[in-house]
């Protein structure tokens, strides 16, 4: 399978504005040389704490950011560098489903209209409500009666639908899920990650789904990439995530998942992480993660490991202890 | 809205000076510029409620009347006011470039007292209705502005509008569909307490002499006229006095109203913002 989308060295960094002239005297480094790549067909989960630039990723490939440096090639194509009609062009395949359902519907807008919004941003005006009815139909609205309703009379996971009929509305070919079922009742994420998950059979879409809850990344996620301090650590299948995670801060994180039984959980010997979350306008030297990793050495605080292929070649690890 | 009794009370006297003062040439018994020298200065009675003035004319004709100026004036700044200080507002709150240069010509603007403004712009123009107009809502669209541009960077902020634009729309859209919408309750209530500060200000332009052509009544000229027989015939100051605060009461009542209908959160907010 290609590549759909392409992610070379990406680096976005916020200038820290202080004194009386606004010069930049520090930069948050949110994403701090990304690399990843993204099949077409696939669901690529993201995982990470917070503050670990997922969402910044998410938002540089919308274009809602403009990188500092490296560069994101959609279909081989340059996406940073392109102008601005070709990016409006380009973005038609790229959507995007937002965290909150509360917050990512204009509440005067009726549903309907907040699906036909992309339909007529992109001039395609000819038998919208045709169009808008088959989507709402298609994420388990019913077009009859929620078309003319406000966001305020559905409930979290309606509005998640629909923003997702929203983001569909453009037959896109890559949408990006920032952490959609997040804010949802747990019954209603399964409802929302099943319907992602039929949307993408019957319309070969591909995502970039982020999350900072493993269970929702082991039920949808084809490839796992894990993200520290704007950098990813690890990159695995997901069948081979929670077995053979190889980055000590992946298993960290695998460690960290609840248990539901209580004798069992007893006789877990979780893998607690010291210490706060590094300032990302202050990374650590060498290795990112060497001020919380229970093996560092040396080494760590002094050299960068890069993404290196370790056992198999779908398992990548920036790390230096993972022989 | 219409559950508290000091918003229906406030829409009633609204509606009623409104009517009365729109369809006064065929009900009041006299003209208000009829001249009577035999009754100049008369206390009020059956046959002229308000009493009369020094040139023996109607005081309720004319204060019925003078109401015209003061709602066309206040009804049109209002308007005018919120038209350009919106626009502003929404351009500035939205395009944070062009923002830094606006909002220094706002200051420049809310640097001088409305009314001081407007008196001089008044005295460089001239006084006439129109030129009033332009002078108050010179005045009092830098506040509009504000308020505006405010409420426009909370709402740019929302995520729904970041969807708006990943999923391709245009910033005229954004502004106009998405954001205009959700600023519309600050306008509505700021546009009806700029409505009841037009109608103090041009009764405050027209008592110095700088406001409309003498020979119409309004409420500042009446008021100025009866000054010196403020002693002896008291009811010629009253009612016209009467008039401007009943409307601007009412006005601002039904702003108040309409701020906690949009609002039902704020119970109280801080106190309110004096007028003028």
């Amino acid at each position: 399978m290609s590549d759909l989308l392409e992610i070379n060295d990406l680096r976005v960094h916020f200038p820290v504005k202080k004194g009386l002239f606004q010069r930049p005297k520090q930069y948050v480094k949110a994403l701090n040389g990304v690399d990843l790549n993204v099949r077409q067909g696939e669901t690529l989960g993201i995982v990470g704490e917070s503050g670990c630039g997922k969402s910044t990723l998410a938002r540089s490939i919308m274009g809602l950011e403009e990188p500092t440096s490296g560069e994101i090639l959609f279909n081989g194509k340059d996406y940073m560098n392109a102008d601005a009609k070709d990016i409006h062009h380009m973005r038609r395949d790229v959507q995007m489903i937002f965290q909150d359902p509360y917050t990512s519907l204009n509440p005067r807008m009726k549903a309907g209209e907040s699906i036909a919004a992309p339909l007529k941003a992109y001039k395609e005006t000819d038998r919208v409500e045709k169009r808008v009815r088959e989507l709402l139909e298609l994420v388990g609205l019913d077009p009859d009666t929620d078309y003319h309703k406000l966001p305020h009379e559905f409930s979290g996971g309606q509005r998640q639908r629909i923003g997702i009929a929203r983001a569909l509305a453009l037959e896109p070919k890559l949408i990006i899920c920032d952490e959609p079922v997040s804010a949802l009742d747990v019954s209603v994420q399964a409802q929302v990650l099943n319907l992602l998950q039929d949307l993408q059979k019957k319309l070969g879409l591909t995502y970039v789904f982020i999350a900072h809850d493993l269970s929702v990344i082991n039920h949808i996620a084809d490839r796992v990439a894990v993200m520290y301090l704007g950098k990813v650590m690890e990159k695995v299948d997901a069948g081979s995530f929670q077995s053979q995670a190889l980055h000590p801060y992946s298993r960290a994180l695998l460690s960290a998942v609840p248990v539901p039984d209580p004798s069992e959980e007893r006789r877990l010997d979780r893998i607690v992480l010291n210490g706060e979350l590094p300032s990302p306008a202050d990374l650590p030297s060498g290795c990112v993660f060497h001020t919380r990793c229970p093996l560092a050495t040396e080494r760590c605080r002094t050299e960068v490991p890069v993404l290196e292929e370790k056992h198999n070649p779908n398992q990548k690890v920036a790390c230096f202890h993972t022989g | 809205m219409f559950q508290k009794k000091t918003n229906v009370l406030a829409l009633c006297i609204l509606s009623l000076i409104v009517l009365a003062t729109i369809t006064a040439q065929w009900w009041l018994p006299f003209s208000p510029t009829n001249i009577d020298p035999e009754k100049r200065l008369t206390a009020p009675s059956f046959d002229h409620w308000f009493g009369t003035d020094d040139f023996g004319r109607d005081v309720f004709a004319r204060t019925v009347v003078a109401a015209q100026v003061s709602l066309a004036v206040g009804g049109i700044v209002a308007l005018f006011a919120t038209v350009i200080g919106t626009t502003i507002g929404l351009v500035s709150g939205y395009f944070r470039k062009v923002d830094f240069i606006l909002m220094r010509v706002i200051d420049g603007f809310l640097a001088f007292p409305a009314l001081l403004l407007a008196l001089a712009l008044v005295a460089a123009l001239g006084g006439s209705l129109i030129n009033i107009i332009i002078a108050l809502t010179l005045a009092f669209f830098p506040v509009m502005a504000r308020v505006v541009r405010s409420a426009t960077l909370q709402v740019k902020n929302e995520s729904y509008i970041e969807a708006a634009r990943t999923t391709g729309a245009s910033h005229f859209v954004v502004i106009t569909r998405y954001i205009f919408p959700n600023i519309l309750s600050p306008v509505i209530v700021q546009s009806t307490f700029i409505f009841a500060k037009a109608i103090l200000a041009e009764a405050a332009l027209s008592f110095l002499g700088v406001g409309v052509d003498p020979s119409t009544p309004t409420w500042g000229s009446m008021l100025q006229e009866a000054q010196i027989y403020l002693t002896i015939a008291p009811w010629y100051s009253i009612f016209p006095g009467l008039g401007i605060v009943i409307t601007v009461l009412a006005l601002n009542l039904l702003g108040d109203g309409l701020r906690d209908a949009f609002d039902p959160h704020q119970v109280k907010r801080k106190p309110r913002t004096k007028v003028a």
